[in-house]
């Protein structure tokens, strides 16, 4: 199992390079920083003497090689339109898009598969017809719109839930949580519906169309003839072999939630990565670019091991190669 | 009275093109502790009326008539919830392919210890060294070590071992066999029949044998049905069936199997096929095949009827002289 992780960690390095060279051509290949962080008003000398001070007159590989160096330690240099350090910027917004990404998440899974469950089980039912449709609309509606609609009903025509923003946060440590405040916890519905409801519907499709297939093998009409209860048979032997496939969804799709909950954290004004990240891109902030870039590569490094390691507790023919079975 | 009795039983698919009659009419019985062979060609019904009997045809599929009772009680018409207990407590089922009828994903002792604790109660440790004693039953070496294993961990034949414990492990009254030895390795089939065959008998079970192996059939059964094209053919003990059978049709079947005592030039066959289930022809089903058909074969559908042989026969050319008046 050890030897597993190693290795997957392995493959990863591979992967990080290339991820890592991508985001230094941009500062060598988008805009150029020179320019921007002298403004306007320049001597050829002030100009000459940053470049040295950068390191732009050395040799590409020799400034990609010091890059790396700075970045593995988490160092990715000054952001160049708020003259902070990037580690920094990010470390303050991450609490906020985990946050709202995780609830995503798990609002996703907790409807997403019950509802996959029972429409699979129940094709003809009104309520599976019902579910159906909904989920057309969340498949098919831009997310932009959802957010803009949910704002429109719950903030501007009742008024029960804030419009925009985190509400009240509370410090733990370096993380700043929204989970333990009232007004965190309501400002974070709308969002989290928002950023989960494209998944949770793609979830209760995949685990319907997954459901339906397992319900037809031999195995699901063997335990039915063994007169184990419907509880058993559908939960325990059914849902449990739709997992692999919806381990893997459910897995990139966090990674896509995270690394894409800018749209919502636009329309909501939600103070996280994704706002940063915009903000940076209209700004051409290439430190804070390409920091992201990494930031979100290893982030689905990370999730395809936990997938991976998930797959192993779910199916046994998978250990096969781990633990040396007998035949 | 009979373990289990199936009266008049139907069962229909409706299609596009109309509906479809699988199992049309049938009627037969098993009695304590025996083995009823039930032989035919493929789509003649026989895997069909098993799975009716334990209630699982898939829908749209549905019994559309008939009853059948169990130890004297009807089944057909029970609660599901009720029918639930009488699958795998009641009646044990074995399917055709082990490599797709266990969960890839459950150690088989798990598989063992939830079928015996849904009917029979036990604690997790009972099931657990219940599980042990039937793996050893049915021959799996080191059965103690091997009860964690997975499916995928087994040969074929091993796996088919596992299922005929967990068809058994309940102790039913009846087991119902649909083609247990079609999948398996030629040198295995011999051997997993012989266990099933002991088991049974060890355990005072009676069988519903589904093949189409006529082999099988003739070592293992008791009484043999042959089925075409959803009804019963001719139902009979094995060995007036095998060596003496009275309808054409059975008659074509047995004279096809190739034999090593005697030596002959090329493999006797039947002409034709069986008729596809939404066009059977008016009458007796098997009259375009038949060399001995004749006038009423093309008009009127015989039903099962005594033969001058020990079994009966669904044929015209055993009407009595009543029945030959009533017709005329």
């Amino acid at each position: 199992m050890f030897a597993f992780i190693v290795s997957r960690l392995f493959q990863a390095l591979p992967v990080m390079f290339t991820v890592s060279l991508i985001s230094f051509a941009m500062f060598a290949y988008v805009g150029d920083p020179v320019a921007i962080m002298l403004g306007q008003d320049y001597t050829e000398a002030q100009r000459a003497a940053l470049i040295q001070d950068l390191g732009l007159d050395q040799p590409f590989f020799v400034q990609f090689f010091a890059f790396l160096g700075n970045a593995i330690q988490g160092e990715f240099g000054l952001s160049y339109r708020l003259a902070r350090p990037v580690s920094d910027l990010i470390l303050e917004r991450a609490p906020a898009t985990l946050e709202l990404s995780f609830t995503a998440a798990f609002l996703a899974l907790a409807v997403g598969v019950p509802m996959g469950v029972y429409t699979g089980l129940y094709r003809e039912s009104w309520l599976s017809r019902f579910f159906l449709t909904i989920s057309l609309i969340g498949v098919s509606l831009p997310t932009f719109l959802i957010g803009i609609l949910l704002i429109l009903f719950f903030a501007v025509i009742l008024g029960i839930l804030p419009s925009f923003g985190r509400g009240d946060t509370v410090m733990l440590g370096w993380w700043s949580t929204g989970f333990l405040t009232t007004s965190g916890l309501k400002a974070l519905i709308l969002p989290s519906i928002t950023l989960g409801l494209f998944q949770m519907t793609l979830i209760m499709r995949l685990v319907r169309a997954e459901m339906l297939e397992v319900l037809r093998t031999d195995y699901i009409k063997f335990a039915r003839a063994r007169g184990l209860s419907n509880r058993a048979v559908h939960f325990g032997h059914a849902l449990k072999n739709t997992l692999v496939p919806v381990i893997t969804i459910t897995g990139l799709q966090l990674g896509a939630i995270i690394a894409f909950a800018i749209v919502t954290e636009t329309v909501f004004q939600w103070p996280g990565m994704g706002l940063l990240f915009i903000q940076a891109v209209s700004n051409a902030d290439i430190p804070i670019m390409a920091a992201y870039l990494m930031m979100i590569a290893l982030l689905f490094v990370i999730i395809n091991l936990v997938v991976d390691l998930l797959y192993y507790l779910v199916d046994p023919r998978l250990r096969g190669s781990l633990s040396g079975s007998a035949r | 009275m009979p373990l289990l009795e199936v009266r008049n039983l139907r069962v229909e698919f409706p299609t596009r093109r109309g509906i479809l009659t699988a199992v049309d009419d049938v009627s037969f019985s098993i009695d304590e502790g025996e083995v009823l062979g039930v032989v035919g060609e493929s789509g003649a019904g026989k895997s069909i009326t098993g799975t009716a009997i334990i209630r699982l045809i898939e829908p749209p599929g549905r019994i559309a008539g008939g009853e059948v009772l169990l130890s004297g009680r009807r089944i057909d018409n029970l609660a599901a919830e009720d029918m639930r207990h009488v699958r795998g407590k009641q009646i044990g089922a074995i399917f055709q392919d082990p490599l797709t009828t266990l969960n890839p994903l459950y150690s088989i002792g798990r598989q063992l210890a939830e079928t015996m604790q849904a009917h029979l109660g036990l604690s997790d440790r009972d099931a657990r060294a219940r599980a042990i004693k039937w793996l050893e039953d049915v021959g799996i070496p080191g059965a103690a070590q091997r009860i964690d294993a997975y499916p995928h961990q087994f040969s074929g034949g091993m796996r088919q071992r596992v299922v005929i414990a967990l068809a058994l492990c309940a102790e039913p009254k009846l087991v119902i066999a649909d083609e247990p030895t079609t999948a398996l390795d030629v040198s295995i089939q011999a051997q997993v029949i012989a266990l099933l065959k002991r088991l049974c008998r060890e355990h005072g079970t009676s069988i519903m044998l589904v093949t189409h192996d006529m082999g099988v059939i003739a070592e293992t059964a008791d009484r043999v049905a042959v089925m075409y094209a959803g009804r019963i053919a001719e139902i009979g003990p094995v060995r007036d069936v095998v060596k003496g059978a009275r309808h054409p049709y059975t008659e074509g079947l047995m004279g096809s199997i190739p034999s090593l005592a005697h030596k002959v030039e090329r493999l006797r066959q039947i002409d034709g096929s069986m008729p596809r289930l939404t066009d059977i022809p008016r009458g007796c089903a098997f009259n375009p095949r038949c060399t001995k058909v004749f006038d009423r074969c093309l008009i009127e559908r015989p039903d099962l009827m005594a033969t001058d042989g020990a079994s009966r026969a669904a044929c015209w050319l055993y009407a009595g002289p009543k029945e030959a008046r009533d017709a005329a």
